[in-house]
């Protein structure tokens, strides 16, 4: 299936330069707050990806029918909804996962990326491109925890996944894990280097200086 | 020196426009003003020019940190061979030292300055001095056993994160030699606290070889009175590392363990009276940290419960890196206030914080560094609040002068 241009853009924009974390930065709460693993990082990243991606479809097929005054209320309801099933399935089949997440699944309601995107998109456009959008943002937000959480975990653990990776005799030779590297101020240095990266390619994207 | 002065010439023009060392530039800049005055001074005219450019300010900074350094390293030495129980001359005790500080400081400066000089060229900018203290800084603040990679890590964290993002030299938030140190503290604990990295054990470069004493503890004495079981201060007795009580002139002199630079309180003050007498530190912030932290011990002591909240000022001050803290790094001229009210707050919220953190965290024995780049991050609004009220003040005289 060949996409058209502008499906292309909605759904592949917020992977780079349209990216909710690092270039709008937004959803840095949970970021920061879940990626010091790898595994979290990712069932976090599909949670918010699913969540936005059917919050988008359901919202757009009910705007026409939406009040306009009480829209946040029925945003709420329908995220909120989305944001129970998740939870109770991760529960049900991934509950080290869950515990390790703790109150960030439920707190996925107040993430800002999803508010974002229903005001800002599911809102104005029919379900198809809705759901791409959510898709697309739910990506965008997800690679950036991907990656923090790989630097996190490897060089605060030493594992990925679970797996030990780094290997033994370094450990013998001094080498040691960095516990810094488990601490939320490290994920915000990470995210910005990932920033400082991404902007000195897409220069368009500096903020002028006066 | 007219040799070396020829030689630079000789080589000048591969690094000029259109040579081929031109885009090296920078540390051709860097070694020539290193090495001689920059050419830059005015050589006529009629207006004052001050003598001092910052490699000098630079320089006198480490003038002031050699005599710690120095007492520091023979420390190391002492602390060693009372570990292995040896009976050595004093020289050789010195000797040790050297051996063991000399690669920290290698390496600090290798990596701090390799990456200044290689942000510099790429900025096609002059290469900043700011790390020639930085890099004497670092080994004099960590435990002299720290690994070397996890120093050349650190000081690379620092440099890049601290001080390169905010613009280099003069435009860090925070302490660069303090953000290496913290930067270790909380990156690997098991090297930087405890009883175990304050005494270098092991021979360095086969030098000093013995097995550990029976008795041995290599706790810093704010370490024993942190975590003692003693009820009251007067139950409570400072040890060396071999059992041995520790007197006051001990902590006067720097014969305890400890960090290499803040061991030596007289030392210290060596250095501040150099700082000071140059007018390259200012005496105001050094008296209004020891002032802080006086009311701070005085507070505590007046409702005292622990052995550690007993504690006499005068202990505070010679143990740890109060002083050192207090002369050294209080004092960066970058990230200090710049107003000379704003270091009366400044100064004496450090010594007050640094205290309330040793008295109050047994997690942490030492409060200075937190306590210092605490103030950091609160040093431009101590100005901002300073400049306002003074302009406040004179608005108001304006204001009567129209009327």
């Amino acid at each position: 299936m060949a996409l058209s241009s502008k499906t292309k853009a909605v759904l592949l924009g917020p992977l780079n330069k349209n990216n909710p974390v690092i270039v709008q930065v937004l959803g840095i709460c949970s970021a920061l707050a879940v990626t010091s693993k790898l595994e979290p990082s990712i069932v976090m990243a599909i949670a918010v990806t699913m969540v936005t991606a059917f919050g988008n479809v359901i919202i757009s097929l009910l705007r026409k029918t939406i009040p306009n005054r009480i829209r946040i209320i029925v945003q709420l309801v329908v995220v909120a909804a989305l944001v129970t099933i998740v939870s109770e399935v991760l529960k049900a089949f991934a509950y080290d996962v869950n515990k390790q997440l703790s109150v960030f699944v439920g707190l996925i309601v107040t993430n800002c990326i999803l508010m974002g995107r229903l005001e800002a998109f599911a809102l104005g456009n029919g379900p198809w491109p809705s759901f791409l959008d959510g898709i697309g943002n739910g990506l965008g937000y997800g690679w950036i925890l991907v990656v923090v959480g790989f630097f996190r975990e490897l060089l605060g653990s030493g594992t990925l996944l679970g797996y030990q990776v780094v290997p033994q005799a370094l450990y013998d030779a001094g080498y040691e894990n960095n516990g810094l590297m488990m601490l939320a101020p490290m994920a915000i240095l990470l995210v910005a280097c990932i920033i400082w990266i991404h902007r000195s390619k897409n220069r368009e994207l500096q903020e002028e200086t006066n | 020196m007219k040799a070396l002065r020829k030689y630079l010439d000789k080589i000048k023009p591969n690094f000029e426009e259109g040579g081929k060392l031109h885009w090296l530039y920078s540390t051709y800049d860097a070694f020539e003003t290193f090495l001689f005055v920059p050419n830059t001074t005015s050589k006529s005219g009629v207006h004052i020019h001050d003598a001092r450019d910052s490699k000098r300010t630079m320089i006198i900074v480490i003038l002031a940190l050699v005599p710690a350094l120095l007492i520091g390293m023979y420390n190391v030495g002492l602390q060693h061979y009372l570990a292995i129980g040896h009976d050595v001359t004093l020289l050789t005790k010195f000797f040790y030292g050297f051996l063991a500080v000399l690669p920290q400081i290698v390496v600090s400066y290798v990596v701090g300055l390799g990456i200044e000089f290689a942000m510099a060229q790429m900025k096609k900018e002059e290469v900043a001095e700011g790390f020639l203290v930085s890099g004497m800084l670092i080994p004099m603040i960590v435990p002299v056993d720290t690994p070397l990679w996890m120093i050349a890590v650190a000081t690379a964290f620092a440099v890049i994160f601290a001080k390169e993002v905010f613009g280099g030299t003069g435009y860090n938030i925070f302490n660069v030699a303090l953000i290496t140190r913290a930067f270790l503290f909380f990156s690997y604990p098991s090297k930087m606290s405890g009883d175990q990295v304050w005494v270098r054990t092991a021979d360095t470069f086969g030098v000093g070889k013995g097995t550990v004493i029976d008795g041995f503890s290599g706790a810093t004495p704010l370490g024993q009175i942190a975590t003692t079981e003693a009820g009251g201060f007067s139950d409570f007795a400072f040890q060396g590392i071999t059992g041995q009580p520790l007197s006051i002139s001990d902590m006067f002199f720097g014969f305890i363990p400890g960090s290499v630079g803040e061991v030596s309180t007289i030392a210290i003050l060596l250095g501040a009276v150099i700082l000071i007498a140059t007018g390259v530190g200012s005496w105001k912030t050094m008296l209004s940290v020891f002032i802080g932290g006086l009311v701070a011990v005085l507070l505590v002591n007046s409702f005292a419960q622990n052995a550690i909240m007993e504690m006499p000022v005068y202990y505070h001050f010679l143990l740890g890196g109060f002083a050192f803290g207090a002369v050294f790094m209080a004092t960066d001229p970058v990230t200090s206030t710049r107003t000379e009210k704003g270091k009366w707050i400044y100064g004496f919220l450090i010594g007050l914080i640094a205290v309330a953190i040793r008295v109050f965290n047994p997690g942490y024995p030492e409060g200075m560094m937190l306590a210092i780049l605490f103030m950091n991050a609160f040093a431009p609004l101590i100005d901002f609040y300073v400049i306002d009220a003074n302009i406040k003040r004179r608005m108001r005289r304006a204001t009567v002068v129209k009327q």
